[in-house]
């Protein structure tokens, strides 16, 4: 069990290597794509089943002791990434599968969704500050190329945004890892957990979680820093922004709730009022974005934001049901989001355009299209029994629970908005007249079999978060108590 | 670029430049040197000879396209590391193994990983640079 820590990071890295060495054959490529895939499907899903027992498991890389070198920890929260990750990749290559062209696929499209996924999934098991830095590094790298996959004028415009921003961020987080390291002399996250409740002064702490704050925040679009996401992610081929809207926000995500949990081990009024106000911001900002635009895809991209300031109000309110509530959300939200923009380039395929005033009628062309559409739709806006009501019913009692009125009456206020802003995409796409000319070149149902499948399981994933609730919620809440529960992970970790 | 003076020269001083980076790669293990730099100077070897003779005459003598020898190198650099999980040590363990007076480990391997991976990459962006000009 100790050695399969690692497989979450082997597994992408072995497959993308070997989708490199058959970059000429995409035959073989598949297979190995499929072998991956399945693989850290089984693994991730083996530790979902042994961390849901309340086990932790870590390794230590080239046997250092562990301060001093790199951990690699698998906890509950980590093993529920890792798995949501498996599945939306899979998702995604069955979405390529027929929505791609077979240059993209000699141009090592395959390979760079894996480093990305390494990328991904170092970041969630990671146990170290500056290693997590690393694996920052690694999913930037190959999502700045994917960004410019194509190399079309647009995309170069958003993947310039895309990589300025984000590097500037990189700088910041290195800056305060940096500064850390010199307060405490650790960058391990549990050592770091111990070592930074003992510093005596007040500021210094504040500096530096307010940098890695600002830091994570960029990359999870927050409030003030947010404008790069919705400039640059409407750009690269829908199967790839998917994959971004589902993953790369929500590492950003997973990083704040990680390093706030372990470094604040009780509420720090003066941070939770801050996170509050962001995470209010963040929903509003966002969902009035969404509401001001017409183009399908930029719609989506800012309710990401919106979605995120969800998740941000759940660790806010530093409560098991709050955190339990975010977890939740973080799933539902890669399920429910990704599977709109896979659903957005299905769309453009069929009308050749992405605005939705010149699309219309898609109901009666493909039901099942406009079924999952739906929906994810109305998961997203929260309506019963979909993944969104679950989580945003948890997150407001969680709200009313800790008192924070202002933000739980946004929250119900961008509920609305985003059922408002969902429902003009259904007006104008699946109802009403054509606004396009149907070309003899746009596709039929049965050409695009594998995307289908890929939007279908998306759907019925929702759908049974939704439904079955209870159960995923059980796990949210078991994996947010050990998030308020640092000292056992420090233990573990650490060995004393 | 045809020049005779580059050509003849090159033909020299690339095949030094080779075994430098060679020498680097292998004297990195304990003194200044290992597999990113040599990697570097290797490459510069071969874009010496694409400019004294041409992309596609050095694409030539390369014989395998650069991509595949970031492959290799990635696949050495993975494999150095899962060696140790084969001897049930946490993986990037060193594993050494000793024949008489010479010492041979996995962190040797996965220098030759970086180097590869190095040397493709450089290749790759470099040739494809000179055939745009």
């Amino acid at each position: 069990m100790k050695t399969l820590v690692i497989f979450p990071i082997i597994i992408p890295l072995l497959t993308a290597s070997f989708c490199l060495v058959s970059y000429k054959t995409p035959r073989l490529q598949w297979l190995f794509t499929w072998f991956g895939n399945l693989s850290y499907f089984i693994v991730a899903l083996i530790f979902l089943q042994a961390t849901y027992q309340g086990n932790y498991y870590s390794i230590q890389i080239g046997n250092w002791e562990a301060p001093f070198g790199i951990t690699i920890v698998i906890d509950l929260f980590s093993s529920i990434m890792l798995l949501i990750t498996s599945i939306l990749v899979f998702c995604s290559f069955l979405y390529s599968l027929t929505m791609s062209s077979k240059e993209e696929f000699r141009s090592g499209y395959p390979s760079l969704i894996f480093f990305l996924m390494m990328g991904v999934s170092g970041a969630f098991t990671t146990g170290d500050l500056f290693n997590l830095y690393v694996w920052f590094e690694v999913m930037l790298m190959s999502s700045f190329v994917l960004m410019a996959f194509g190399g079309e004028q647009q995309q170069l415009e958003g993947s310039i945004k895309y990589v300025i921003l984000n590097l500037i961020s990189s700088a910041i987080f290195l800056a305060s890892t940096g500064i850390l390291y010199g307060m405490v002399g650790t960058v391990n996250l549990a050592d770091l957990s111990i070592k930074f409740s003992i510093i005596e002064y007040n500021y210094p702490k504040l500096i530096v979680s307010s940098l890695l704050l600002i830091a994570f925040g960029i990359k999870a679009g927050l409030f003030p820093l947010y404008f790069w996401l919705p400039a640059s992610y409407h750009t690269p081929p829908p199967g790839i922004s998917a994959l971004f809207s589902g993953l790369l926000t929500k590492v950003g995500m997973y990083s704040i709730i990680r390093t706030f949990t372990l470094f604040y081990k009780e509420v720090d009024i003066p941070i939770q009022n801050t996170l509050l106000i962001i995470a209010g911001m963040t929903m509003l900002i966002g969902v009035l974005g969404a509401v001001s635009q017409n183009e399908i895809r930029r719609i989506l991209s800012f309710h990401i934001i919106s979605q995120i300031g969800y998740m941000l109000m759940g660790l806010a309110l530093w409560s098991v049901m709050g955190i339990a509530g975010a977890v939740y959300f973080i799933v539902h939200n890669i399920v429910a989001k990704s599977n709109l923009f896979f659903i957005s380039g299905i769309i453009n395929k069929k009308t050749g355009r992405y605005h939705i005033k010149s699309q219309g009628n898609l109901y009666q062309e493909s039901p099942i299209l406009s079924i999952c559409f739906l929906c994810s739709a109305l998961s997203l806006a929260g309506l019963p029994p979909l993944s969104g009501f679950v989580g945003k019913l948890t997150l407001i009692i969680a709200g009313i629970h800790s008192k924070a009125y202002i933000t739980v009456f946004i929250s119900i206020v961008v509920s609305f908005l985003t059922l408002f802003s969902m429902t003009k995409i259904w007006i104008y796409t699946f109802w009403g007249t054509p606004h396009y000319k149907k070309e003899a070149s746009s596709e039929s149902d049965k050409n695009l079999f594998f995307a289908y499948s890929a939007i279908i399981i998306l759907a019925l994933l929702t759908a049974s978060l939704g439904i079955f609730g209870e159960i995923f919620l059980n796990i949210s809440e078991k994996s947010a108590q050990e998030l308020l529960q640092p000292l056992t992970y420090i233990e573990k970790i650490m060995e004393y | 670029m045809n020049s005779l003076i580059l050509k003849t020269a090159g033909k020299y001083i690339a095949p030094l430049l080779f075994l430098f980076a060679i020498y680097l790669l292998f004297t990195g293990h304990n003194q200044p040197g290992g597999g990113f730099s040599g990697g570097l100077v290797a490459s510069a070897s071969f874009i010496l000879l694409a400019f004294a003779y041409g992309v596609e005459q050095t694409q030539k003598w390369i014989r395998i396209s650069p991509l595949y020898i970031i492959a290799i190198g990635l696949l050495l650099a993975v494999g150095s590391g899962v060696i140790s999980i084969l001897f049930g040590q946490p993986f990037m363990t060193g594993v050494w193994i000793t024949l008489e007076s010479l010492t041979l480990g996995t962190p040797m391997l996965f220098d030759t990983g970086v180097f590869l991976v190095v040397l493709g990459t450089t290749l790759l962006i470099i040739l494809e640079l000179i055939k745009e000009v």
